[in-house]
């Protein structure tokens, strides 16, 4: 079937082997495809809104003070505290406002932990000595932790301390409370959170 | 016995400049703790390193760090000490780990994609010369003999122009 013509030209047999030009201008491409998509998935990240109420409190995992344990556990999750209500806030030593509420949520504490709640907080940028000092200051004795990596803030995208989040036996947040905290507010909240 | 009475007596002494000596190594300058802290930035102060930020928040953290170096700890020990409590975040240079490579290899990868393409361009002008600074040659003496490979078309024109010349 190949027999060449009489007087017809031998036509030349292309070569088909890889172009490494091509393979190179292909593999740039996916380079930049690949960054643009890590680039548009950190804009969403930071673009994701504070968790409302009504939403689902996001999970996470909390590494106590020594001798500020849930339960006697070092460590506890979201999840543990399931069917209880949860009273997340989170607060600073170096945080003037969250010197206002630090009495009124222990005082709470004591009120509510014989009936299901959960106190919890969080030390958000703070230095651990400070930290405990400031516990030891206002005799907090609810369970308490650091923020490792900021895991927690990041999740609950707070903005600043102090924030507070009333999170049902569900795990439904109800209420989000940016700034100091009030006892009508605490006693309303934690009321209705115990009637569901 | 009597030549080591003066050592005797300086014996206690050395003991007693033991303590203040080590007194004196554990006590850290405030540069020493900026030559770390200006390494470090504070995520509630964004962009402000934190050996300028004026915040409490990273006053407590110089003071920290302050606490660390007199305890013998190096700069890169309390860097990883912040980045393992607060994440690389804080860190001014992200590690060249991770997720964290992107941000080292993005730039090697934008100059090695612009040599490429900026190559690639010059071979295109190479190729094909734009038409509008091409040089155009000048028209050549043609004759239907010279079998140039002309158009025909045109080479009868120019036989016909060259007949007529001759025929004046």
């Amino acid at each position: 079937m190949n027999e060449a013509l009489p007087g017809a030209t031998p036509v030349e047999e292309t070569t088909t082997g890889p172009n490494p030009a091509r393979w190179l201008n292909a593999l740039i491409w996916l380079a930049v495809i690949v960054v643009l998509a890590a680039l548009g998935w950190g804009l969403i990240n930071v673009n994701t809104p504070r968790p409302a109420a009504g939403e689902t409190a996001p999970p996470f995992e909390v590494q106590f003070f020594n001798g500020y344990g849930w339960e006697d556990r070092p460590v506890a999750s979201l999840d543990e505290m399931s069917g209880k209500v949860v009273v997340l806030n989170f607060w600073a030593s170096w945080c003037v406002e969250c010197r206002l509420e630090a009495d009124l949520l222990e005082q709470a504490w004591r009120k509510y932990r014989d009936h299901g709640v959960v106190f919890l907080g969080v030390a958000y940028i703070d230095v651990e000595p400070n930290s405990l000092d400031y516990l030891q200051e206002f005799n907090v004795t609810y369970p308490n932790g650091p923020d490792l990596r900021s895991a927690i803030a990041e999740r609950y995208e707070i903005t600043g301390v102090p924030e507070t989040f009333f999170i049902g036996k569900d795990g439904t947040i109800s209420h989000v409370q940016i700034g100091p905290i009030t006892q009508a507010l605490l006693d309303q909240q934690i009321a209705m959170l115990l009637a569901q | 016995m009597r030549r080591f009475l003066p050592l005797l007596l300086l014996l206690p002494l050395l003991l007693l400049a033991r303590p203040v000596l080590a007194q004196e190594n554990t006590t850290v300058t405030d540069d020493q703790v900026n030559e770390v802290a200006r390494e470090l930035y504070c995520p509630i102060c964004e962009n402000v390193p934190l050996d300028v930020c004026p915040t409490q928040a990273c006053k407590d953290w110089r003071e920290l760090i302050r606490a660390q170096l007199s305890e013998g700890q190096s700069k890169e020990q309390i860097k990883n000490y912040f980045a393992t409590r607060y994440g690389n975040e804080v860190l001014a240079e992200p590690p060249a780990t991770g997720f964290s490579l992107i941000v080292w290899l993005l730039p090697l990868l934008a100059v090695v994609a612009g040599a490429f393409f900026f190559v690639r361009y010059l071979r295109g002008l190479q190729r094909d010369p734009d038409p509008a600074f091409a040089v155009t040659a000048r028209p050549e003496h043609h004759t239907p003999a010279a079998g140039n490979g002309s158009p025909p078309a045109e080479d009868d024109y120019l036989a016909r122009i060259e007949r007529e010349l001759q025929d004046e």
